[in-house]
């Protein structure tokens, strides 16, 4: 587990050494962006209306509070499950040229080819840990496709010391979620067996 | 683009319903921010365990989260749930005519307040209604307990990471119990992994598939270290909690050495031809809160120690 700290724009370099199971703190420009945002993007063809190229996105949907100078505050931010963007996400990375993908739980091969082929990370941060991470916010810069609501709008953060982000799948498209997936998909087995001879209760 | 909206007035309710409302808005947003006492423990029991640099960066940072969250009184997850009441209620509560609408509006005013998200979308119309309350939203589940003039209800934000993995089923006879153990074994790691590890498991038995998976939700209300009053189900329970342990999800599934806070299984009745088995999953910010009231509004909070409203 080796600490890296990443300042946006992120450049291929950057991210070469960085491998899974690291951890990375950000300062720059990330994005909230789930399901319907990517949707947009990859079945609709709508371009993004925030450029995100060289920049992170976060799979989160927040709780902001508008004050009454008309300025957001991030009360609450924090991660939501990845792997419902897994669909979109090669496609994505693709159009966009985002360099950080930051969620919660793994992705899949669409991903794993997307940060091999254009040098991007998946990575994770602790979910559930929204107080924390809203208080890494500097500042909401922007507040785009307001219409799809409060957790699905795209807010553009500026933040500081954004992590821990664990590394899920790094640019050589290695994965941690799957690799511990084969394991604990073995142990699992193994008691399976165990405990099912211990309930018959049927007899 | 047109947007849809959802029209809901105030509710008239009376100067006593409006003292419960008031209470049940500051007790939820404590609950939104605070977790209970159960679940504190075990988190600082499995925190001594998860030693990895990894697990432990993991679960500092959830420590220091809470304490920022109690700090700023602000939700501790971004993901504030659909509120769920399950309600125990005396047919001689004197608000029981009222309560439907005062936990309708107390959802409201505690959405502004807290703030909580806005997690209720209409089905099929498909729009937010920005208020957390929608058709059959807030969820009250209430059952009626004779005659007396309680109420003791537990108020759950039931976060959409730890919904995902519910499931329900109705097996034959022949598959056993052995079959409760991998339709349960196998949700956890397809789904349970992304559930927010350590989880608090829920497992229902039961007749049908509803009755199944309402047990198993109520499995959710029961403490983290309680046990099933049954002898079988509890070395059920015993057994799950060793086994899923051993799979080792770790916070966040990241791996490690455990991967639950606990498992508790609430069994009734079955058919003799089924076997009726649910599973719902809590995450480890369980915001699981409980109310005791008399017919006075004299309140107990049995779960939040030193906590008042
Ligand atoms: S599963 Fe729980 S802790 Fe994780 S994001 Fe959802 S509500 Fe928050």
């Amino acid at each position: 587990m080796r600490e890296f700290h990443l300042k946006t724009p992120i450049k291929d370099e950057d991210l070469a050494d960085i491998r899974i199971g690291d951890i990375v703190y950000l300062d720059g420009i990330i994005v909230t962006c789930r399901d319907v945002a990517h949707r947009r993007v990859v079945e609709e063809k709508r371009k993004l209306p925030v450029n995100v190229k060289g920049k992170a996105i976060l799979h989160a949907g927040p709780i902001v509070r508008q004050k009454d100078d008309g300025s957001y505050e991030m009360v609450a931010v924090g991660p939501t499950t990845s792997s419902r963007m897994e669909k979109f996400e090669e496609q994505f990375v693709k159009e966009t040229g985002v360099k950080l993908i930051v969620g919660k739980g793994g992705m899949g091969p669409g991903t794993e080819r997307a940060c091999k082929n254009y040098k991007a990370l998946h990575l994770v941060y602790p979910a559930g840990n929204a107080v924390y991470a809203a208080t890494k916010v500097q500042r909401i810069i922007d507040a785009q496709w307001k219409d799809l609501g409060m957790p699905e709008t795209l807010w553009v953060n500026q933040v500081k010391d954004f992590g821990p982000l664990i590394v899920s799948i790094d640019t050589n498209g290695d994965n941690l979620f799957e690799k511990n997936k084969v394991e604990f998909n073995r142990r699992k087995e193994e008691k399976i067996k165990e405990i099912s001879k211990q309930v018959s209760f049927i007899k | 683009m047109s947007v849809a909206t959802y029209e809901y007035e105030t509710k008239t309710l009376s100067p006593k319903a409006i003292r419960l409302r008031d209470m049940l808005v500051s007790y939820m947003k404590i609950v939104s921010r605070r977790l209970p006492d159960d679940v504190n423990k075990k988190l600082v029991e499995l925190s001594k365990i998860e030693v990895d640099p990894l697990q432990e960066l993991v679960y500092s940072t959830m420590k220091e989260n809470q304490m920022l969250a109690e700090k700023l009184k602000r939700p501790s997850c971004q993901d504030t749930g659909v509120v769920q009441f399950f309600v125990k209620v005396g047919s001689n509560f004197p608000l029981l005519g009222e309560l439907h609408d005062i936990l309708t509006d107390a959802v409201v005013e505690v959405t502004k307040e807290a703030p909580l998200r806005h997690n209720a979308v209409q089905t099929f119309d498909e729009f937010n209604t920005g208020l957390n309350i929608g058709k059959g939203v807030p969820n009250i589940i209430t059952e009626i307990d004779g005659n007396s003039d309680k109420l003791d209800m537990y108020v759950y934000l039931a976060g959409g990471g730890c919904s995902l993995p519910g499931i329900a089923k109705v097996l034959m006879p022949g598959e056993g119990y052995e079959g409760i153990v991998r339709f349960v074994m196998d949700q956890m790691t397809s789904y349970g992994i992304n559930a927010c590890p350590p989880l608090l498991v829920g497992i229902g038995v039961a007749n049908s598939v509803e009755m199944a998976a309402m047990n198993s939700k109520l499995a959710l209300m029961r403490r983290v270290d309680s046990v099933s009053p049954n002898a079988n189900a509890a070395k059920m329970e015993r057994l799950f909690e060793d086994g899923i342990n051993y799979i080792g999800l770790g916070p966040q599934g990241l791996g490690g050495k455990k991967s639950v806070m606990g498992v508790n299984i609430v069994n009734t009745a079955r058919h003799p031809s089924t076997i009726g088995v649910g599973l719902s999953v809590g995450c480890w910010s369980h915001r699981r809160g409980r109310i005791v009231l008399d017919g006075d509004l004299n309140y107990e909070l049995p779960l939040n120690k030193g906590v008042e409203i």
